[in-house]
């Protein structure tokens, strides 16, 4: 299986390549549209500011390039709020993936939410043998609104979408590989879908 | 529901963990790694490294433990000790790094927080502050806590903060050490008074000391290390009791 993690210079992406070697996969770093094109998966991180983060996209085309993917993307944590449609962050338009906007907590909790919270109402292959209110890790200050397209909620100071799903698209906005056992779990469950 | 964090610390010093560690049989106690993955197996939600002897010739070792950490274990991580500049945490995080911690650094040149917030992010930044309380007034002290600074407590935390901070690791000086419980009282004001979370250490010795620090100190996470490498607090019995006093933990 090729496995491919899109690397536009989104932070800690080494965690996820980890994650994935101790599930017995290689997966390649790239920036290369013909090498993400021939991959049977592909993983869409990010972490840090979503206005700058969608600058890089547009530099190196990936922006046109993710949307028209047919294989299985796994967006992760700021990954997943950049295709939506839009995010308050730096108020940026995202890649229009999910038809959903995403939004900053305000300030009657902390942010950013940090830590180990649940994840409830699960509807997608994505969390095959992950039972309801499994622990996820999340470190996020945005969050995406409750929508069509959640296959997952958390509760931060409301309710929102901590999972999404359209067509062959998946965003998650916890860290399933930094998340234990469960995390290894959903990784396991995107590589056979 | 977001849940509380217990934190164990592992002071490094040239790689190899100090103070003894004698809470299992382990195949080497003093192997940073094999310690890291027991404490992801056991429960624990999250780990500090502290290279308590940072110096240039010891930076490529501390390096080496942090990859070897980020391959084997599955939950998130922070280091710290010795870290000065942008170029120190971009070579943490590439390692795999999930933040990383300062302390003197920043309150020796406080733009340094807001430089590694612009460039990686607030959620990787976690400014680390030992205070002393001495008459009275809570006082930053820097070096291990040796050296006493001017600077307030609440004032400076209010500055990190607003300079980028994701999150702030307070320990008070009165309390390290003592294992008679955390800083509840400073810990609770600095809840009030920032809107990030905060971890407490120092003064961990009994069960209820935790109970305590998440009710009266209102903290999101708990730091300590002694209390967990012997074993005196196993961290499933702690998350059990903490369950039952009905403060919510990941178990």
């Amino acid at each position: 299986m090729k496995l491919s993690i899109v690397n536009y210079g989104a932070g800690n992406i080494k965690s996820i390549q980890f994650a994935f070697q101790r599930l017995g996969y290689d997966a390649i770093l790239t920036d290369n549209p013909e090498e993400i094109i021939k991959s049977d998966k592909v993983i869409f991180p990010g972490v840090g500011e979503a206005s700058s983060a969608m600058v890089k996209l547009k530099q190196s085309g990936l922006d046109q390039l993710i949307p028209t993917l047919k294989q299985p993307v796994l967006g992760i944590c700021l990954g997943m709020q950049l295709m939506c449609s839009h995010s308050e962050e730096g108020d940026t338009t995202g890649l229009g993936i999910f038809d959903v906007n995403v939004k900053r907590f305000s300030n009657n909790v902390k942010v950013p939410q940090m830590g180990w919270n649940t994840i409830s109402n699960l509807k997608s292959d994505l969390f095959k043998g992950i039972k309801e209110k499994e622990y996820m890790y999340l470190v996020h200050s945005y969050y995406a609104e409750q929508c069509k397209k959640s296959i997952a909620t958390s509760d931060y100071e409301l309710e929102y979408a901590s999972a999404l799903e359209n067509d062959n698209f998946f965003g998650v906005q916890f860290h399933p590989e930094k998340s234990s056992k469960a995390g290894e779990q959903l990784l396991k469950n995107f590589l056979k879908l | 529901m977001l849940t509380k964090r217990i934190v164990p610390c592992l002071d490094i010093k040239n790689g190899r963990t100090v103070k003894g560690v004698n809470f299992v049989d382990l195949r080497d106690a003093g192997d940073p790694v094999v310690l890291a993955k027991q404490y992801a197996d056991l429960g624990a939600d999250e780990l500090v490294f502290l290279d308590i002897a940072a110096t240039l010739e010891n930076r490529k070792t501390m390096h080496d433990m942090v990859l070897k950490v980020a391959e084997q274990v599955n939950i998130p991580f922070t280091v710290g000790g010795g870290i000065s500049s942008v170029a120190d945490v971009d070579d943490l995080l590439h390692c795999g790094a999930d933040k990383v911690s300062i302390n003197s650094s920043a309150v020796k040149r406080p733009e340094l927080i807001n430089e590694l917030s612009d460039k990686f992010g607030s959620q990787c930044v976690v400014v680390a502050i030992d205070a002393k309380e001495v008459d009275g007034e809570w006082l930053v002290h820097l070096a291990g806590g040796t050296i006493p600074t001017e600077l307030n407590l609440f004032d400076w935390a209010k500055e990190v903060e607003q300079r980028g901070a994701g999150e702030i690791l307070f320990t008070s000086m009165n309390h390290d050490g003592t294992k008679a419980g955390f800083a509840n009282k400073a810990l609770a004001k600095l809840s009030d008074l920032v809107n990030i979370p905060i971890i407490a250490s120092g003064g961990a010795g009994t069960i209820q000391h935790f109970v305590d620090t998440f009710k009266e100190g209102i903290a999101d996470a708990a730091l300590a290390a002694s209390v967990f490498h012997f074993g005196e607090i196993p961290i499933l019995e702690l998350k059990e009791a903490l369950q039952n006093k009905g403060i919510p933990v990941r178990l």
